[in-house]
Order: structure tokens, then C-alpha cells, then sequence
């Protein structure tokens, strides 16, 4: 759920013609001076964080002068706030408050419909307020295909116990609410207060959207980065993993990272789930160990290789963590040697030095574990594959294990080397990379076991050489599904002629920073 | 007996030409889902695994008959148009796989569905599975698995993730409790078949006796089947396991949500207002196949 801040929420009601109060956002001191310079009056200073309760974080500040504001300014930027620093807040000019009001809507699980609420009380402490007096509240549910009529609205905010021309101001603003919160796909949308003026006009005072990531797409005039439920701005990290999921449309990478900064003492592991439920129930056998996670992430709906190698080379970015989990379902439809070879690729290009406990249950299992076990073999620490009949517990308990006989070592970041193909290599584009045969080492190769290997069967045999079996265009759009079978082949049973390079656009500068810091 | 599928039940696969839709094409058929039509716009006439290509849903079932249920692999961007395609070509139930579909999308779906009396599973389903009848979607992933993971049996499986669907469903076959319908009703915060109106399916179907559900921390449906049971309207004996239970509950960003829902949707909630209404909850999913089999006895 893709969090707005409150000026730009409150910019798409004004523009959808709801009123607000008016204001500007700064970035600076000096921004808030200029604005509060330009509104003439008494201005209210309030920080941009998507928390409720500023007030009594000090977030919400008071200035007569421009003067005043630009002092209170220079204070509330750079403020923390749990997770975030201010880096932004919004001035607008003060009202002279008689009444608030509170306007929310939510969509309902169990009617499936929009649910709009009105209370002719509002502020801080609206749930208190519903609790004790459900009198003042009054709910509708919204048909989607008709929308919601203004005299459905007159009659919400009548049922909540207000009349006369606040009554029909109210709704009007509510009919225009909903307008905005439904063209702008929000998943849930809040006006509180909802002030009535001492001149008698009513004002969105205050305004939270929340857009449903899954209708991003139709919305670009957002400028919403990372389509993510997040209740702080995205790290580095993450938005480095949202950029390759929104380049793969094959299955889904989910990636959240709990903390930048993982304390020394703490035992903190990569978290590799792969499905919601599994996930879930993978990440409580791990926390029961008394592990912390410094990331979860989420590899699911039939992934390709790269891209859960992606995901790992991601996780693989945190220094510190003592071991590395992934762990789904038990019983996954897809083919689990793919998730197998990604997590290779990582694991030896990485040269993990903290054990691995994969548990990849599901079609091909056998096949996976294999892989996993074969080739994770001389990796400096110890990688185990485990199936459907294992269960998360005990997975979880040999990475313990694992943990402890590899003393707690803990993962160091390594540099990645500035990719150098061999120029004269025979190379084709894949959907997402770029796959390299070094033909000069193929003569000493006997098996040719990299046609075999290929999952999608697009190699042939010209004279002693492996080459495309389709056109490059073809691979290009996906005929070739990255699957890494041929490279892992290659790399481990015969000459290492093939190299399928996926670069992660910005992790190699994201890695250099951590390491000169 | 089963629920919503069975070996009869006449299928179109809209989307069926697709890299999903031909690959879930096979397992359905290769299962013995009773598939007679795919739909693409644009490719009627062809055919995938032998299976006839229409224009329209509408079409296919001018040529073929009629239908009882589409599954649908479109990208998530066109799903609406697809599922309101296929609900008014008379279609009466939908299994709507992709993932990511819009919400607004999804009650618009809602809306057109109860307007003519059809229904739907999802989105973002794995699908569901009548053990040796038929499947729709993808569980299983290809037909020689999802034969050898699940058999026929008096346990139905309600889940909201669908790994689980299939792991919960072995684990049940491997301790000889078989399965009378598995069904992932979907990962998304609204879907269409949710958990209380799967289980007021299974109370009429003859061959469940009773019900394993995997429940997820969000949402009210957990709440709903308490809410189910104690109005009488589910008597069978319900085996549960909710997920998430280390989730920290996320800061709350909307009192909306909190004024209507009020504490609905925590861990905690859902097992307390479970276990009130009499429903087995256990806190491992090893437990559930022991507790089906003594349940069985």
C-alpha cells in the first residue's frame, strides 16, 4: 500500500475540488519562511511522515511570523521519527477552528464494497470517540458501479446528527472525496479533522491516501517509487530490489529490509521466504529460535532462476548476518531446481561463508536438494537443501546448529567486480541479461551437457560449439528463461565457458558505500 | 462428492495461449478437468493440446455448449475485462489466478457477479482441486504430482495461501486422511470466495466431514467463521492454523480501519474468537493431519 504524505494527498482533493487548507511544502528553513511570507497569516508547521499522532511527537508547531516559522522549521527538519528523519514538512495557514469532523474510507473484506464513514466528532482520539459514542458515527456502503450519490452523502452525515447548510457543505465534500479516493485507486483514505471554520466553511485539515500498489501502474502523476506497504521512505536496498522486480513481470520479489545497521551481539539471519503462508510460517520457526531477521523476502509464483538469484545477490548485501534461511510452503507447484541454480549462482559467486539452510519442498525437489548439495559443496560453509517432509522447525534448528559450528562468523560484503565479457565470446540477450559462451574452451568439453541442460531445449551443436537453436530475438523475449541450467552445468562439470551475466542496476554502488563507510 | 468442481464440470480457460495459460492448459487437462474451450481474442481457431480456441467466451460456449466455469490467466491489468466477459457470457463460477489484480477492479468484478448470481475464487489463487475429479489453476503444477499428493477423502482444505493449500493436502494424505475439495481462496485483502462462504459449502456437501484451514493474520474472514459457527450455520468439526503470529501488528495509518474492524484482523483476535467458537487451533501444521486422523476414528 503506496503511502502518500499529507500535502500531496491534500493536493489531489483540492484538485478534485475538496478544500484545504493553503500551503506548500519545504525542504528547507528558508522554503518555510518564503511560504509562510506568502500566506500572510498565522501558519501551522507539520511534519511529513506516514505516522498518525505527530502532535505529540512535537511535529505539529505553531508560527505567528515568518520569522517564527522559518526558527520552528529549522527545528522539525532533520527531527527522528522512529524509522525516518524529517526531511520535509508541510506550512499552511492556521484556521480558526469551531468543529471537527472526521471522514474515512476503507474498503470492507466482508461486503466487498467501499465503506465510507463520517463522524460529527473528530481530531485526536476518533477511535475512543466511536467506542463511547457510536451515536456520532454513521457508516455507508458505497456500490461501486454507481458511486456515491450527494444524497446518499446528505443523508450519512444527517444520520451522524448534523443539519442545515454544514449538512449539505459535508456533503458535497464527501461526494468529491470519494470521487478522488476512487480515481486515485486508494485503498483507504482519511480526512481528519474535517474542520468547519468559525466563517462556516468546511476544510480537509488534514489528509491521508493510501494508494492500492496494484493500480500504481495507472497512475505515473504520482511519482510513487516503490509501490511497497511501507511505513518509512524505502531504503537504498529496497529500491534497488523494487527496480528488478519491475523489470520481471515473471513471478513476484518482495524485499523489506528490518534494519540497516545490524547490532554486533545480535543473531541476525537472511530471510528467504517463498510464498506468503510459507513465508509466514517459515519466519515464526526462525524467530522461535530466537533469530533476528534483517530482511524478509518473498520469491514466489513460479520465479525464474534469475531472479531469485537476484534476490539472494540483495539479501547477500547485508554485512553481519550469521546465516542464511529460505524456507516456503513445503509443497511448491513450480520446478524447484530453478530456485536452486539462482541461489547457487549467488552463493558461489559470493563465497558464502555463513551456512544455508534451503528448504525447497515441492515438484523437483530431489532435484534441487541435489543441486544445492553437489555444487554448494566447497563453498567455505555449509549448504543443506531440505524437502516437503522436513519441516520449518527443524530447518530451523540446523541453521542453529550450523551457526554455531561455524562460530558465528558473520557475512562480509564483498565488492562486485566490474563485469568484463570476453570480446570475442559468441553471446546472445536474454530478457533480462546477456549470456556469454567462451567458444575457445569448447573443444575440451566431451559431454556437451549444456544442451542437455537447457530447460527450454534453444541450444544446437555447430561443429563442436554450443549455439543459439532460435533466433536471438527469440531469446531476447523470453524464449530463453534464464534458468542458469546450462552455466551451472558448465561451470561445475566442464570447462566454465558459459557466463550468464544479470547485473542489478545499483548494487555495486550501493555495495562500494558500505564499504568505504 | 466435492465442491464447486468435479470430473463434469465444463471449463474454459480464458487466456489460454498465454505462457501460464498453456502450461496450466496441460495440467488441467492431463488431470481430467473437463476442459472444452480456451479463450483468446484475436486466435480463434487455433487449438492448444487439442484443446479449440475461441474469439469470446461468449463464442465458445455458442459452439461448444454451456459453460460452468472459466479460469483466468490474463495479465493482472486486464483481468476485469476478462472476468466481466466470461460473467456475462453466463459463466457461473471463476477462478481468477494472476496476482496484483486492482481492488477497485476486484469489487467491480464483485458487483457484476452478485448482479448475476455468479461467483469467483481469487485472485492471486493457486486455484482449487477435487482429488481424482478435476483441478483448476495450477496446484500441484503438473498432473503425475497432483495425483500423487492428493487423494480422495473426507477432509476438506480451505487456505489463504496457496503453498500451503498443497502442503497442508499431502501432509493430510500422508497420514491417510484424504481430501473431499482443496481450495485456495486467494492471498489478496478482498477475494471472492473467502474462508466463512467455503465453509458453508463444505456443511453442504455430504462427503466432508471435516475442515483443515489455513488462516492468515489480516482480514475478517477468520472472525467471520467464528461468527459462522456460532450461528449454527457450520457444525463440522474445523482444525485451524493462523499464520503470522510473529508479524509485529503493523502501525496503524488509518483509523477507518480501526473504527470498523475495531481489534478484528490481529493473530491474537482470530484464535481467541476461534477457539470460542469451539474450532481446533493448533500451532504447528504438523499438528493438523494428527488432529484429522483422530478426528476421523
Amino acid at each position: 500500500m503506496a503511502r502518500l504524505y499529507e500535502y500531496q494527498s491534500k493536493k489531489l482533493l483540492s484538485e478534485g475540488g475538496v478544500r484545504v487548507p493553503r500551503g506548500e511544502v519545504a525542504f528547507s528553513a528558508a522554503e518555510a519562511r518564503a511560504i509562510a511570507r506568502k500566506i500572510a497569516k498565522p501558519v501551522v508547521l507539520k511534519i511529513q511522515v506516514w505516522l498518525t499522532g505527530r502532535a505529540g511527537l512535537g511535529g505539529i508547531q505553531f508560527a505567528d511570523s515568518p520569522q517564527e516559522a522559518e526558527e520552528k522549521a529549522g527545528r522539525l527538519l532533520g527531527m527522528k521519527v522512529k524509522n525516518s528523519v524529517i526531511d520535509r514538512i508541510l506550512v499552511e495557514e492556521k484556521l480558526a477552528v469551531k468543529a471537527e469532523y472526521f471522514a474515512g474510507l476503507v474498503l470492507d473484506d466482508a461486503q466487498k464494497c467501499p465503506l465510507l464513514i463520517f463522524s460529527s466528532v473528530g481530531g485526536t482520539g476518533i477511535e475512543e470517540i466511536a467506542r463511547k459514542h457510536p451515536e456520532k458515527i454513521a457508516k455507508l456502503a458505497i456500490d461501486v458501479g454507481a458511486g456515491l450519490g450527494e444524497f446518499e452523502a446528505r443523508n450519512l452525515v444527517r444520520k451522524a446528527g448534523l443539519t442545515g447548510n454544514v449538512m449539505t457543505q459535508l456533503a458535497e465534500l464527501l461526494t468529491r472525496f470519494y470521487e478522488v479516493a476512487r480515481t486515485k485507486d486508494a485503498r483507504s483514505a482519511e480526512i481528519n479533522p474535517l474542520v468547519l471554520t468559525e466563517d462556516d466553511f468546511v476544510y480537509a485539515a488534514d489528509c491521508h491516501l493510501v494508494i492500492d500498489d496494484y493500480a500504481v501502474f495507472r497512475h505515473p502523476e504520482l511519482g510513487i517509487e516503490v509501490a511497497r506497504e511501507f511505513d518509512r521512505p524505502p531504503t537504498e536496498l529496497e529500491k534497488i530490489a523494487y527496480k528488478v522486480e519491475e523489470k520481471d513481470y515473471r513471478g513476484t520479489f518482495y524485499f523489506f529490509q528490518m534494519t540497516e545497521k545490524i547490532p554486533e551481539d545480535e543473531k541476525y539471519i537472511g530471510f528467504h521466504g517463498a510464498g506468503g503462508g510459507g513465508s509466514m510460517m517459515s519466519m515464526d520457526a526462525v524467530l522461535d529460535k530466537g533469530f533476528k531477521l534483517a530482511n524478509y523476502c518473498d520469491t514466489s509464483g513460479n520465479p525464474p532462476a534469475s531472479k531469485v538469484y537476484r534476490a539472494a545477490k540483495i539479501i547477500l548485501s547485508q554485512p553481519g548476518i550469521r546465516g542464511y534461511f529460505a524456507s516456503g510452503s513445503g509443497l511448491a507447484s513450480q520446478e524447484q531446481y530453478h530456485s536452486a541454480r539462482g541461489l547457487i549462482k549467488a552463493f558461489t559467486e559470493e563465497h558464502l561463508s555463513v551456512p544455508a539452510v534451503i528448504r525447497l519442498g515441492g515438484n523437483y525437489e530431489e532435484e534441487a536438494i541435489r543441486i544445492l548439495g553437489a555444487y554448494g559443496q566447497n563453498l567455505p560453509a555449509k549448504v543443506e537443501g531440505y524437502g516437503r517432509d522436513d519441516a520449518p522447525e527443524k530447518c530451523a534448528s540446523r541453521l542453529e546448529e550450523l551457526i554455531r559450528e561455524n562460530r558465528e562468523v558473520k557475512h562480509e560484503v564483498r565488492p562486485i567486480a566490474e563485469f568484463r565479457p570476453i570480446a570475442e565470446a559468441y553471446s546472445f540477450d536474454t530478457l533480462t541479461g546477456k549470456l556469454f559462451i567462451d567458444h575457445r574452451k569448447c573443444p575440451g568439453c566431451k559431454s556437451k551437457g549444456c544442451l542437455g541442460a537447457c530447460a527450454p531445449k534453444i541450444l544446437k551443436l555447430q561443429g563442436d560449439r554450443p549455439v543459439l537453436a532460435i533466433t536471438p530475438e527469440e531469446a531476447k523475449k523470453g524464449k530463453c528463461t534464464e534458468c542458469l541450467a546450462c552455466e551451472i552445468f558448465c561451470c561445475f562439470h566442464e570447462q566454465n565457458a558459459i557466463v550468464i551475466h544479470l547485473p542489478i542496476p545499483g548494487l555495486k554502488e550501493y555495495r562500494e558505500k558500505l564499504l568505504r563507510d | 462428492m466435492s465442491i464447486l468442481v468435479d470430473e463434469k464440470s465444463r471449463v474454459v480457460i480464458q487466456g489460454i495461449t498465454g505462457r501460464e495459460g498453456m502450461t496450466r492448459a496441460k495440467l488441467m487437462k492431463d488431470y481430467g478437468t473437463n476442459v472444452v474451450a480456451g479463450v483468446t481474442p484475436g486466435r480463434g481457431g487455433q487449438d492448444v493440446y487439442g484443446i479449440p480456441v475461441y474469439d469470446s467466451v461468449e463464442e465458445a460456449g455458442e459452439k461448444q455448449g454451456p459453460i460452468d466455469i472459466s479460469v483466468i490467466f490474463i495479465p493482472a491489468a486486464l483481468v476485469k475485462n476478462a472476468a466481466l466477459e466470461a460473467i456475462d457470457a453466463g459463466v457461473k463460477l471463476l477462478v481468477i489466478v494472476p496476482d496484483r489484480v486492482p481492488i477497485f477492479d476486484v469489487l467491480e468484478i464483485s458487483g457484476a457477479a452478485k448482479e448475476k448470481g455468479a461467483r469467483f475464487v481469487g485472485p492471486n489463487t493457486l486455484g482449487l482441486l477435487s482429488p481424482g475429479k478435476a483441478v483448476l489453476g495450477m496446484i500441484g503444477g503438473r498432473a503425475e504430482r497432483a495425483r500423487e499428493w492428493f487423494k480422495a477423502g473426507p477432509i476438506g482444505v480451505s487456505s489463504r495461501s496457496g503453498g500451503m493449500t498443497s502442503a497442508i493436502s499431502y501432509y493430510l494424505t500422508q497420514a491417510g486422511c484424504g481430501q473431499s475439495t482443496i481450495i485456495h481462496v486467494g492471498g489478496d485483502a478482498i477475494v471472492g470466495l473467502s474462508h466463512p462462504e467455503v465453509m458453508e459449502l463444505f456443511e453442504q456437501d455430504g462427503e466432508t466431514r471435516a475442515v483443515a484451514m489455513f488462516g492468515e493474520i489480516g482480514t475478517t474472514q477468520e472472525e467471520r467463521v467464528a461468527d459462522l459457527i456460532e450461528s449454527r450455520k457450520f457444525s463440522k468439526p474445523l482444525i485451524a492454523f493462523i499464520g503470522g503470529k510473529a508479524a509485529k501488528s503493523g502501525t496503524r495509518f488509518s483509523h477507518a480501519g480501526a473504527i470498523v474492524e475495531g481489534n478484528r484482523g490481529s493473530y491474537e483476535t482470530k484464535v481467541k474468537r476461534l477457539r470460542e467458537a469451539g474450532v481446533l487451533v493448533v500451532d504447528s501444521i504438523f499438528d493438523i493431519p494428527k488432529k484429522a486422523k483422530e478426528l476421523l476414528k
